[in-house]
């Protein structure tokens, strides 16, 4: 950096020059004309995804049950007894918000990653609030999901503080065309959300390797918390990662779509979620704009690649290592 | 991809409706493109006094009608005991009183409101007058003949023959003085137009001025050539009718009749009156069509109401604007404009004050609510009860203080103020008291530059004179939908990005 003050504000021009995306253009041109309205449902409500996912054969994490009747969230501590951890997610939820996580219950309480303890009774409080549509787009009624937790990955050791990484995937048009990892840290209390304060890592679509990292959409080389140079990260089994995100789009028929993928120890890349509306800081993560990689892929005819070819393009023209 | 092309006819359309229906206002009912605008409106009285000889009297009085440059806007007469009748004669008005007896002095009074008027127009055309022939007995006719011949000599039609026959007169003294016995000016000049074959007529003026009284009228000339027709100062020469001369009697009519009456008299007194321009052109377009379609055709109770409605498409305007071409972020879509409604009620002060105090109030009770485990509908329900209790706390507060300016606060909308409540304490819970700055700043940042929007006296009146302009916003926010571009918030987010290589 120079000794002289950085500009606040930069040029459009600038940023046009880079390819860099919007949120008015992403509206119009990309979740306005790639995504049909109809479609919403499979992705904005959990439980659809989830039928969908496992319908395609695609890897998911496991459902421990239900909660969509007020009646039923007495039975919320026998539900999760078997389960050493579990997550509360309401399935309308968005932006990650009412999302519970408890890594161990016993007779004393309920431990969340940050260590915090809470009692049946909280549980119970914030099954409530799902049901009532506390975290749902528009306040509609909800439906409370309670799932198995994911073992994740240790090959993530010590890129996350408190959380589960997980890895988002921009598909446009069946194509994964940006990556990012998002790392909980200690600001963004264990979740995985950048404008909470989570580290976004660009991940090569080629090689599956870390481009860089930013929080708070400020460059950054170690994780906050941890300390671990965040540029020697390297997503494992990246070529069944990106197919998996890539077959979303068939999945569900939307054209601009995030893929929120984790990795499990035992059972390899899971889809956790999908978005019709991703967001764009992952271009702050990558130092590179997604219109450039938009744009190519609009001018191609895709309609007869498969999953694999598509993938295959993608790992040879968006890749930054070559 | 569908063509957009008949996206853009339709803004295009209207936003050139709208435009189109501002103008035809503006054009046709004068409407002014500022606020503030005031027509000047003459009062003027003129009185009638005369001795009554104990018979029946019968007084004719011309009165002016809507002419070039001044509208009538009403009439009246005073006059104790005697009827009243407007009666049109030769094309012209008058006013009639009657009475079967009245002896003394009698003291009639005409009252009629002119408002200037550069666009207004007398509604029946004027009709030249008969060329009289007349003959003149010597020596008289050999004068005019020689003023005539001169003047006829140095001019090319019917104005500048009257003008060059008011020189000569001054010019040529024995002929004129010779004349001066034969007729009066005015009428010695319409002689002289007639023989030279230009109609002509004597009409009656009246120079206003504020503050005037017993004022009388002046003789003018009103020449005729061809379709032009011209008045003309038979004093001076001086063309034109001046911003301040009301032609009061316009078809050589006496300006009174009087029967049974003697030593009569007309004179006029005149203020003039600033009058704000809706008030003026309602009274003009008091009887208009359907054509005139605007707000003003309603009773002033739902005008009123309706003040507040139009205003609301400018907050929404800037809510669009701030959203999509600056990127702040607002606790709720439009809970801005309905906040900067209240501020307009309020006064911005106290409106924010009050807007702060409920909020950050309603925030601590609200977070002592989210302890007792309660189901939504039930929390919101007990917060819209609590922001009532504040309300109400406030008020009273306010009023024992002696601070009647608290006593506005019930202009809040309390439904809104609770779901901002309620999701500002969600939001704190969630995200943090930073989240809660950001939005809750940002919507007051909204609404505070959507309440200056609508508070604008300039804005509050277009939007409420021109109804087009509502489709012109309409355009505008529909363009606004479309806009691709860069949001400001953006330059900033992305800047780390265009920092590097």
């Amino acid at each position: 950096m120079g000794f002289w003050s950085r500009p606040k504000f930069t040029r459009p021009r600038v940023l046009s020059d880079k390819g860099i995306m919007g949120m008015n253009r992403r509206n119009i041109d990309y979740i306005g004309r790639y995504n049909p309205r109809r479609l919403y449902p499979l992705v904005d409500d959990k439980l659809q995804t989830k039928r969908i996912a496992l319908a395609c054969g695609v890897t998911v994490p496991d459902l421990i049950g239900t909660i969509s009747q007020q009646h039923q969230v007495r039975h919320l501590a026998e539900m999760v007894q078997e389960w050493p951890g579990f997550c509360i997610k309401p399935a309308k939820g968005s932006g990650g918000k009412g999302i519970t996580v408890i890594v161990r219950h016993d007779r004393t309480g309920y431990t969340k990653p940050s260590g915090a303890q809470e009692t049946i009774d909280d549980l119970e409080r914030h099954v409530s609030n799902i049901l009532a549509g506390l975290y749902s787009l528009g306040g509609k009624p909800d439906v409370a999901l309670i799932e198995a937790l994911i073992n994740f990955d240790d090959s993530f050791e010590g890129y996350s503080f408190e959380g589960v990484p997980d890895t988002r995937v921009i598909v446009f048009k069946g194509f994964p065309v940006m990556a990012m990892m998002r790392l909980s840290t200690d600001a963004s209390d264990g979740k995985a959300n950048l404008h909470q304060g989570a580290v976004g890592v660009g991940i090569d679509i080629g090689s599956g390797r870390a481009i860089r990292a930013v929080q708070f959409d400020q460059p950054v080389d170690h994780h906050p918390d941890t300390g671990r140079q965040l540029s020697e990260l390297q997503v494992p089994d990246w070529e069944t990662l990106l197919q998996l995100s890539a077959s979303c789009y068939e999945m569900s028929g939307l054209g601009y779509l995030g893929t929120d993928m984790v990795l499990d120890k035992l059972r390899g890349p899971m889809l956790l979620e999908l978005n019709a509306r991703p967001g764009l800081a992952i271009q702050t993560a990558n130092g590179a704009g997604l219109l450039p990689r938009l744009r190519r892929i609009e001018a191609l005819d895709s309609q007869r690649m498969s999953v694999a070819q598509r993938v295959d393009y993608a790992r040879e023209h968006f890749s930054i290592a070559s | 991809m569908i063509s957009r092309k008949p996206f853009y006819a339709v803004v295009a359309l209207l936003f050139l409706a709208g435009l189109a229906l501002s103008l035809y206002r503006h054009f046709t009912f004068e409407v002014p493109w500022l606020p503030g605008e005031q027509r000047q409106v003459w009062s003027i009285e003129a009185k009638v006094e005369f001795e009554a000889t104990g018979r029946p009297v019968k007084a004719s009085l011309a009165i002016p009608g809507t002419q070039q440059g001044f509208t009538l806007l009403n009439e009246a007469a005073a006059s104790p005991g005697y009827g009243l009748s407007f009666l049109e004669r030769n094309g012209g008005t008058r006013a009639e009183w009657t009475i079967r007896r009245a002896a003394g002095p009698q003291e009639l009074y005409y009252r009629v409101e002119m408002m200037a008027d550069p666009h207004a127009e007398a509604p029946v055309p004027l009709q030249a007058p008969v060329i009289a022939p007349h003959t003149n007995q010597e020596p008289y006719a050999t004068a005019i003949r020689q003023v005539l011949n001169r003047a006829l000599e140095r001019s090319a039609d019917g104005f500048s023959l009257t003008r060059e026959l008011i020189r000569e007169l001054d010019s040529q003294q024995q002929n004129a003085e010779l004349l001066a016995q034969y007729q009066d000016k005015p009428r010695l000049l319409v002689e002289m137009l007639n023989r030279a074959g230009i109609a002509a007529r004597v009409v009656k003026g009246l120079e206003l001025e504020d503050g005037r009284r017993r004022q009388s009228l002046i003789d003018l000339l009103q020449v005729f050539d061809d379709d032009r027709v011209e008045i003309i100062d038979p004093e001076t020469g001086h063309p034109g009718q001046r911003d301040n001369l009301l032609l009061w009697e316009r078809h050589s009519s006496p300006v009174l009749d009087l029967v049974g009456g003697v030593n009569s008299r007309v004179t006029f007194s005149m203020i003039r009156q600033q009058l704000p321009v809706n008030v003026a052109l309602e009274q003009k377009f008091e009887d208009s069509n359907l054509l005139n379609f605007s707000i003003h055709s309603l009773p002033l109770e739902e005008q009123a109401l309706f003040k507040g409605i139009l205003l609301i498409p400018i907050g929404v305007l800037v809510v669009v604007l701030m959203r999509i071409l600056v990127g702040l972020k607002t606790s709720g879509t439009f809970m801005p404009v309905l906040i900067a409604m209240a501020f307009i009620q309020t006064s911005l002060a106290t409106g924010l004050i009050g807007f702060l105090l409920i909020v950050s109030m309603g925030l601590v009770i609200r977070s002592w609510l989210s302890h007792l485990n309660l189901l939504l509908v039930a929390r919101i329900s007990a917060v819209i009860i609590m922001v009532i209790g504040i309300i109400s706390l406030f008020s009273v507060l306010a009023f024992k203080l002696g601070l009647t300016e608290g006593l506005k606060i019930t202009f809040f909308p309390m439904i809104i103020l609770s779901w901002t409540i309620e999701r500002m304490s969600l939001l704190w819970e969630e995200e943090g008291a930073k989240e809660v700055l950001t939005q809750g700043g940002g919507s007051l940042l909204v609404a505070v530059l959507a309440y200056l929007a609508m508070n604008n006296d300039l804005i509050r009146h277009l939007t409420f004179n021109f109804l087009g302009l509502q489709l012109v916003v309409m355009a505008a926010v529909l363009l606004l939908g479309n806009y691709t571009g860069y949001r400001l918030l953006e330059l900033r987010r992305f800047q780390p990005l265009a920092r590097e290589d």
